[in-house]
């Protein structure tokens, strides 16, 4: 997209929302080297969003969306589940139809991007929890992975069904008590990652969302992977607080609790031969490019 | 952006010309060709422009969904591949149509139970997906025998359903259904359904239109929805998502949602007409007994005419081409003088029967009958003898039916 698609005329500027205003003026569409930093100092891709006070997921929301490398030509792809409470309110077109064929609506809506912009970069992102991803949408989340489907997953991981209230999910732990697992969670926590790395993608990655510089480096890493390799997986833990007993202030710790050595969110990374040759090149380039500002800035000194 | 005007006459990259489709249907010279109903499917394709098919092997689609393989490794579809499942192949074509291509697949039977969910989905999404359903029994014990329960089950999801009785429709509505699907006040998908193996399986000769026309392409920026590309502003969509509020905006948005996919479903029946030239055809409906039907029923229909005929008795016939929208203005003006009514069909329930006692008056005229299914094939015989039995005259005594 055009950032002058996006230009409101100016008969027109006065009676368009004010979120509208800001999105033209203080975005960072097309801006390079967008991140995390820029929240606070421009206009961020998601307006106020309604879930709970406090919960990490819309921390998650906030840092994905200032890292997406490319959000003025990606597409999201969501599933049912708290993350449909906040696409609404986010300034990239997003498509929400079933619950668990995200990954299928993915593979459908990247193909078609590709026939219909030959040569341009149309990244397709899908965001969505885990009941969507491993258990009711494992099937068309896998297929896609075996297709080599060129887009870039991404799991809410909060190992519950929250928007329903807090039922069993593959991705909970064993043992946990929670509803329709009244007498505890009698199997592992699925492993995810693992699966993803054997099913062919080329970036797979397992943390939580506390440190934003780190989802970051992620998101972008695993988005530019999927544009240039295959399919690529982030597994990020944004912990239900309201179901797992904690405050609005707590969710924090609990993800820095979570990623201690040993823990269940103990940073793991699984990156494919190509793309460690890949993201070499990139930090060559970035590097390159660095150096290049460097000499111009002392000449002009 | 994509101007449909501006590319008429104009060459694709296999060479074929962009035909203004009134001209291409009505005008360009045609071709009798001696095809089965799936490669009737192919060729249709080849003119259609299609940016992406997504197949899945179900009898008795998997041969046509194989041939469009073909055609995409000739170079005339945008993109091919097999999906999983029905369920996940139709909502990878919504994802490919949310993004702004043409789409085309094909399914059958249980496939198309499978894949329910989507359907809704697509209508409400507004997705002008065209969609085959090559009709085959869905029931317990397994079977791939034709059989038409399925298109029971399509009626009420908000797509538009139309039912070819013949390969030479199934030609024609292919690239027709295009146009009428994908008109900015309608903007629907479309199941093209046909009795699966008495259409896909059989040989008949089509007419054609020249290989080296096409449908001009479809523009996605005439959709009444946005097209999901970031082609154009992503505008915040609500203040409030009401996807799961309980409150009465949030009621009356989805009521009012699915009342404009209704009303879009109406607005296309303008559009129908003119391409279909009528929901419905009728052949002599001045005549006391009417047999109403639809898909390869209505062949058998006319050759239980053509007996009634030689034994001296008049029978008119009402083939309803279009089911969605529904022809109720068609059907109660074409039976207006038939004392009786039959509506022979392939499948146990009579889905058909029951849309016509709901819409003429006087519906005790109505005969839902004769019903074959599971596979079994309808003889005109057996439509005789249900037209004769109900008027108390003497039938002939059928073999097997315990009559």
């Amino acid at each position: 997209m055009s950032k002058e698609r996006i230009k409101i005329a100016p008969e027109m500027y006065d009676i368009m929302p004010p979120e509208y205003q800001d999105l033209v003026q203080k975005s960072t569409y097309g801006k390079e080297g967008r991140g995390w930093k820029d929240i606070g100092t421009s206009k961020e891709l998601i307006e106020e969003h309604s879930l709970c006070a406090g919960c990490p997921e819309s921390m998650a929301f906030r840092y994905i969306l200032a890292s997406l490398p490319t959000p003025e030509d990606t597409v999201m792809v969501g599933s049912t589940g708290c993350t449909s409470l906040v696409f609404p309110h986010v300034a990239v077109h997003n498509i929400h139809s079933l619950f668990g064929n995200q990954n299928a609506i993915a593979s459908g809506l990247k193909r078609a991007l590709t026939v219909r912009f030959p040569g341009r970069i149309k990244d397709v992102v899908v965001l969505a929890g885990d009941g969507a991803t491993v258990d009711i949408g494992l099937d068309m989340t896998m297929q896609a992975w075996f297709r080599q489907e060129k887009f870039t997953t991404i799991c809410f991981d909060n190992e519950l069904y929250a928007n329903t209230g807090g039922q069993e999910s593959g991705l909970m732990q064993k043992g946990f008590v929670a509803k329709m697992a009244p007498v505890g969670k009698t199997f592992e926590k699925v492993r995810l990652p693992e699966i993803a790395r054997e099913a062919g993608c080329h970036y797979v990655v397992n943390c939580t969302v506390s440190k934003p510089s780190l989802v970051e480096k992620v998101i972008r890493n695993a988005v530019l992977i999927a544009r240039e390799l295959g399919p690529t997986y982030l597994q990020l833990y944004t912990p239900c607080i309201l179901e797992i007993g904690k405050n609005s202030m707590e969710g924090l710790q609990e993800m820095r609790d979570s990623e201690k050595p040993n823990e269940r969110f103990a940073y793991k990374e699984y990156i494919s031969e190509p793309a460690k040759q890949f993201l070499a090149e990139l930090a060559a380039k970035d590097k390159e490019k660095k150096d290049a500002a460097k000499q111009l800035t002392g000449q002009e000194a | 952006m994509a101007d449909t005007h501006s590319v008429i006459g104009t060459k694709n990259k296999k060479g074929q010309t962009y035909t203004d489709t009134w001209q291409l249907m009505h005008e360009a010279p045609r071709t009798p060709s001696f095809y089965t109903g799936s490669e009737v499917i192919k060729e249709a394709l080849r003119r259609a422009s299609c940016d992406v098919m997504i197949a899945y092997p179900i009898t008795p689609q998997s041969e046509a969904a194989a041939l469009i393989g073909e055609l995409f490794a000739e170079g005339y579809i945008g993109d091919y591949f097999r999906g999983e499942s029905e369920f996940a192949v139709m909502s990878q074509c919504a994802g490919a149509a949310f993004g702004g291509a043409r789409v085309f697949t094909t399914t059958a039977g249980p496939g198309t139970m499978r894949a329910m969910e989507n359907f809704p989905m697509w209508a409400g999404a507004r997705l002008p997906i065209q969609m085959i359903v090559t009709c085959r029994g869905i029931n317990s014990p397994l079977s791939i025998q034709p059989d038409t329960l399925e298109i029971a089950y399509l009626l009420n999801t908000g797509m538009l359903v139309w039912h070819a009785e013949t390969a030479q429709d199934f030609f024609d509505w292919i690239l027709k259904g295009y146009m009428v699907s994908e008109e900015p006040d309608v903007h629907l998908p479309l199941a093209l359904c046909c009795d699966g193996f008495f259409v896909t399986h059989t040989k008949d000769v089509v007419n054609l239109t020249p290989a080296d026309m096409c449908l001009p392409p479809y523009d996605p920026y005439r959709s009444p929805v946005p097209c999901m590309d970031m082609e154009c502003p992503p505008v915040r969509m609500m203040r409030d998502p009401f996807v799961m509020k309980s409150n009465y905006i949030s009621y009356a948005t989805h009521a009012s949602w699915q009342q404009e996919v209704w009303a879009a479903i109406e607005r296309s029946r303008k559009h129908t007409i003119k391409w279909l030239n009528g929901l419905i055809e009728t052949e002599n409906v001045d005549a006391d007994v009417l047999i109403v039907a639809s898909g390869t029923a209505v062949s058998q229909g006319r050759e239980a005419i053509r007996l009634l005929e030689d034994e001296g008795m008049r029978v008119g016939l009402v083939k309803v081409k279009a089911l969605r929208p529904w022809p109720g203005e068609e059907i109660r003006e074409a039976t207006k003088h038939a004392k009786h009514i039959f509506v022979p069909e392939f499948n146990v329930t009579g889905w058909l029967a029951k849309e016509i006692k709901a819409t003429i008056p006087n519906s005790d005229r109505v005969h839902a009958g004769p019903h074959v299914c599971g596979g079994m094939t309808m003889p005109p015989e057996i439509i005789v003898q249900e037209i004769k039995t109900a008027l108390g005259m003497k039938a002939m005594s059928l073999a097997g039916r315990g009559s």
